[in-house]
């Protein structure tokens, strides 16, 4: 062990710990720290950590040297995991190990290079001890990858979150009181159904369930009819129509709201003009559900858009044209086969919007007015003049039963039916236009849209350019300067524009987090798909978990779970990095769950039969066949990585410093004009990064005929 | 003073790298508005060397922060944000006592902040609770600004007023425990009752109220003073007035976390933020809050306390939180799930 077991405060690449890796406690290895230091509780997991190493030279049968590894590792990760967060900064953490042990002198701080690599060592080892013993099919890979998925999402998504929803259960003074949850969650405020009598306003539960079914729907039909006409007519401004469904989802947050009160607002430009031309008094409908719907609808159509592309594209042109043999015509095949088979992907288009619609955080805090969401009650709960951590913790508890609900509806909604179109046959038919009707309805919903998301972006990039926006229309780069201006000096060019701080913080961390996010999240796809091992219905959805509950809650329950040891880790680019990845990976695993179960199993079993194994089925076969699901995973790690908000308020120093928060700081200022000059940079820069991204991965080749989709078919 | 603002932020850098290793570090968290905080940390690395590490955050996000991070404190000082978290945190143990030897220079509210608190908060600037109003929308709507509590019920301002929700927003609770000891508890419920009919929407922030009146989206908001004339010199149409009746005010606070790793520096920095050298950054930063050092000029655009109908603010008493969650309570049940107007 040639690493420090502890983490150190001037981090790992300043070299002082070389000198003290026998003699310091600050920078023992892990070693030096039970036999020089005497911190016997580190030497279990280092013993295992030998044990195993012996068990592997020992002469003895297969099957009994994996029960042996498996046992020993796993003490070893269980005690590892004891001694971690038994013993904190002062001594044992809980009552009662003192009781048992006696007082503690020592302490530990955080853990370091070395535990980490300790701990991976032995899980790997649990897994290889466990595929020994023929569990996971007996493959080494599929072993290590469950574990390592596992054990990730435990630490940095199960364990924060459950830690703070167990405060639902607390009262005030941290004591454990379930009753509580019951009074906080029986409220009239969350369950009150008296706006439909016209007597008094709905619960905050209703107020989100109406709004997250209405975005759910709408963006599902707004998503298909895009990836409809992509996919399926030739219609011309397709490359067009592509960039502006991306447009919303690379906007910064309160963007699109800002622009919608420009438009719609009391002063906005439509209230104006009614009032000039037919004497209509300016109304204020913008403030509340319908404005909140509408920017939702804006804002998530994308992820939609993005989820049903791949599987509409996937959708087999040989079953349509089977369809069409038999003699349906088009709008017959159109409802019978490509609908239902376009099925999955549609529950999942509507699982993403109704959970984006729970989850979202800035929409309904610009134009909710007081149309109150959980989200926003729980944000206030947290920061506003109650600081009610168990308030907060229960609403966050309601919203994840939410959430819950809506993920079991949809698995019931797909079922156990096989959905897959994509086989290792031949597949050369030609992709069916779509019938004129559905066409028309196509067309007729989504033209009107991107007409009106361009006239949103033109204010919205408008704003930027002019002195006060709303007040002094007088053009001006002021904003822009003052944000990215670059001064030429003696000593090279100086970066004094007040942006590019947080400008190049965001930038290297989405891109360190959109590679892993999207990594992580097709592994777990796949092992959710194709494997099949015990507790992998927990797995998927502990894999949701991050996403259902809103950004605020995981920000602070980071804060509560990292700020201490065994994983200290708050104040750190690190801390930031994670947040970004299990905040984003559920998408990149829906979006792999969904383009998975259109490949057909087959095609596995073929690699399998030719004696691909495990690793090489996943990179030769799968991986190319999920191209669009690997951009996607990949845009939307980096994108959201970029435009996260509240999950990472509480996550960000001076130091590290991101672009979303600074402009959000803007924002509340009123100083309108930076934030949408720093907005529409932002912009640009996703989008070449998707492009960029586009180009890298490529396409997925499906070996079908060139689809020539002029005009109808002969 | 753009361009002498950036040089300066780059100065400060340099300046602060090659002295940060003598005279340490101080890590404050800033509940003032941002351009106010920038300045106060570089002016104070200025004066004494200190490297200054700075997160901006809103009083209610930072008390959240210093409660998660109880157990191991990553701030020394909190600067500034309304006076109810401070003492709130001072109620849960989360600051430390202190007792400037500034504290003979300050204006008697801002000392009872201190005795207040336990020795554990100080004010640094006071705002007044008032109205604000878009004054082209009243021109056409031809009303007549509101100058008392009691203008605010006259139907003309139907649909007119927007205030923020006290569950969320510490603006809202000053207005509400201000009409309480104006009032009296009962009468001030039936006012708010009364009120709720010309309430356009209660806000989750307390400051979208004046911005909402500055984009000429609502006609009068209830909000701090001061808020309006900042919008005001960004070349909105907002004028503010304050009750003839009388009104209350919020004291901005300053605590230091206990537990804090630069107690030394962060006491230091205490010091001199109570004097009228950093006092007068924030009129620099275009903000007009009443300074809380007596010797501190006042900024001519400031709203002037001397003009103001004053009532004696019991901090001491609706400053608790169960007090608070009592009348926010009262309120939830009789105006807050009344049926919109």
């Amino acid at each position: 062990m040639l690493l420090p077991w502890y983490a150190l405060q001037e981090g790992l690449d300043s070299g002082a710990w070389l000198g003290g890796l026998w003699s310091s406690e600050d920078y023992g290895s892990g070693f030096a720290e039970v036999l020089a230091q005497g911190k016997w509780w580190l030497s279990p997991a280092l013993l295992a950590l030998m044990g195993c190493f012996g068990l592997s030279l020992l002469p003895i049968p297969r099957e009994r040297r994996g029960t042996c590894l498996a046992f020993v590792a796993g003490a070893g990760v269980v005690l590892f995991a004891a001694q971690a967060w038994g013993i904190g900064l002062r001594g044992w953490t809980a009552g009662w190990l003192t009781a048992l042990f006696g007082e503690m002198e020592s302490r530990q701080v955080g853990i370091g290079a070395g535990a980490a690599v300790a701990l991976i060592a032995l899980l790997s080892l649990l897994s290889i001890g466990l595929a020994l013993r023929g569990a996971f099919g007996g493959d080494a890979f599929v072993a290590g990858a469950v574990t390592a998925v596992a054990t990730s999402i435990l630490l940095f998504t199960a364990w924060p979150i459950l830690r703070i929803l167990l405060q639902a259960f607390q009262n005030g003074d941290g004591a454990f009181e379930p009753a509580l949850v019951i009074e906080r969650l029986s409220a009239a405020k969350i369950w009150s159904l008296r706006c439909l009598s016209g007597s008094g306003r709905c619960g905050v539960a209703w107020n989100t369930l109406f709004l997250a079914v209405a975005c759910g729907a709408g963006t599902t039909a707004l998503g298909l009819a895009f990836a409809l006409i992509v996919t399926r007519t030739s219609f011309r401004f397709k490359k067009t129509l592509r960039v502006l469904t991306v447009l919303p989802i690379v906007t910064p947050p309160f963007v699109i709201g800002l622009a919608l009160i420009l438009i719609f607002g009391r002063s906005g430009l439509v209230n104006q003009l009614l009032e000039w031309s037919l004497g209509v008094p300016p109304t204020r409908w913008i403030y509340g559900f319908q404005g909140v719907l509408l920017a939702q609808l804006f804002a998530f159509t994308p992820v939609a858009f993005l989820v049903l592309i791949g599987v509409v594209e996937g959708v087999s042109p040989t079953l349509e044209e089977a369809s069409q043999t038999l003699r349906a015509d088009a709008w017959t095949t159109f409802a019978t086969v490509s609908l239902p088979l376009m099925r999955p992907g549609l529950a999942n288009a509507f699982l993403v919007g109704f959970i984006e619609s729970i989850a979202d955080f800035g929409n309904p805090i610009v134009l909710g007015g007081d149309y109150g969401v959980l989200s926003t009650e729980i944000y206030f709960a947290v920061v506003g003049a109650q600081l009610d951590y168990g308030h907060a913790a229960a609403l966050a508890l309601l919203l994840l039963v939410l959430a819950l609900g809506a993920f079991f509806l949809q698995r019931r909604v797909v079922g156990g039916r096989s959905y897959a179109t994509i086989s290792g046959k031949g597949d050369a038919g030609l992709p069916v236009p779509l019938p004129k009707g559905a066409r028309r309805w196509a067309l007729s919903v989504a033209l009107p849209w991107a007409t009106f998301t361009v006239l949103l972006y033109g204010f919205a990039f408008m704003g930027g350019l002019v002195k006060v926006w709303g007040r002094d229309y007088t053009p001006t780069l002021d904003h822009y300067i003052k944000a990215f201006a670059i001064e030429r000096s003696a000593s090279g060019l100086i970066w004094s524009g007040a942006a590019w701080n947080s400008f190049w913080t965001t930038v290297t961390l989405a891109a360190i987090a959109a590679p892993l996010t999207a990594l992580l999240g097709l592994l777990a796809a796949w092992l959710l798909v194709r494997q099949r091992f015990v507790g992998r219905a927990a797995l998927e959805f502990a894999t949701m978990l991050s996403f259902a509950v809103p950004g605020t809650v995981i920000g602070v329950a980071y804060v509560f779970a990292f700020n201490i040891p065994p994983i200290e880790i708050t104040g750190t680019a690190l801390i930031i990095v994670i947040c970004f990845v299990f905040r984003n990976m559920p998408v990149g695993v829906r979006a792999g769950i969904a383009a998975m179960s259109q490949i057909d199993r087959s095609l596995d079993e073929a690699s399998a039969t030719l004696r691909g194994r495990a690793p090489q089925t996943l990179i030769h076969v799968v991986l190319p066949l999920l191209r669009p699901a690997m951009v996607g995973a990949l845009v939307y790690g980096f994108v959201r990585a970029v435009t996260t908000v509240s999950a990472v308020v509480f996550l960000v120093t001076a130091e590290y410093e991101l672009a979303t928060t600074y402009i959000i700081l803007r924002v509340i200022n009123g100083d309108y004009g930076l934030a949408i000059a720093y907005s529409s940079a932002l912009i640009a820069l996703m989008l070449a990064a998707i492009l960029l991204i586009q180009l890298a991965v490529g396409d997925r080749r499906l070996g079908r005929r060139a689809a020539q989709l002029q005009g109808s078919r002969a | 003073m753009k361009i002498t603002a950036l040089a300066l932020t780059a100065g400060m850098g340099v300046l602060a790298s090659t002295s940060a290793s003598a005279q340490g570090v101080l890590n404050v968290y800033c509940s003032v508005q941002v351009e106010w905080c920038t300045l106060a940390a570089n002016e104070f690395q200025k004066a004494t060397g200190i490297k200054v590490s700075m997160t901006q955050k809103g009083s209610g996000e930072t008390i959240a922060q210093l409660k998660a991070e109880a157990q191991n404190p990553k701030g020394d000082v909190w600067f500034g944000g309304t006076g109810d978290p401070h003492l709130q945190a001072a109620e849960e143990g989360l600051t430390e006592v202190y007792k400037s030897p500034k504290l003979a220079e300050l204006h008697p509210w801002a000392v009872k902040q201190n005795s207040d608190s336990g020795g554990k908060t100080v004010g640094i600037y006071a705002g007044a609770l008032g109205y604000g109003f878009n004054t082209e929308l009243l021109a056409k709507k031809n009303v007549k600004a509101p100058a008392c509590w009691a203008d605010l019920l006259k139907p003309d301002f139907k649909g007119e007023i927007q205030m923020a929700n006290p569950n969320s927003s510490g603006t809202a609770y000053v207005a509400i425990a201000t009409l309480v000891q104006l009032m009296g508890e009962d009468k001030a419920f039936d006012y708010l009752k009364k009120l709720h009919a010309n309430i356009n929407a209660y806000t989750r922030s307390g400051t979208a109220p004046m911005k909402a009146v500055a984009r000429g989206e609502t006609g009068v908001s209830i909000s701090f003073v001061h808020d309006g004339v900042t919008e005001a010199l960004a070349g909105f149409p907002v004028k503010t007035a304050t009750p003839c009746e009388g009104t209350g005010y919020e004291i901005g606070s300053m605590s230091i976390v206990k537990g804090a790793r630069n107690l030394a520096n962060a006491k230091k920095f205490y010091d001199w933020a109570l004097t009228p050298e950093a006092q007068k950054l924030e009129a620099q930063a275009k903000q007009f809050q009443v300074p809380s050092n007596k010797n501190t000029p006042v900024p001519a655009e400031a709203p002037k306390f001397a003009d103001m109908k004053m009532i004696d603010y019991d901090q001491a008493r609706y400053g608790k939180s169960s007090e608070r969650k009592r009348l926010i309570a009262r309120w939830d049940s009789e105006v807050g799930s009344l049926p919109k107007p």
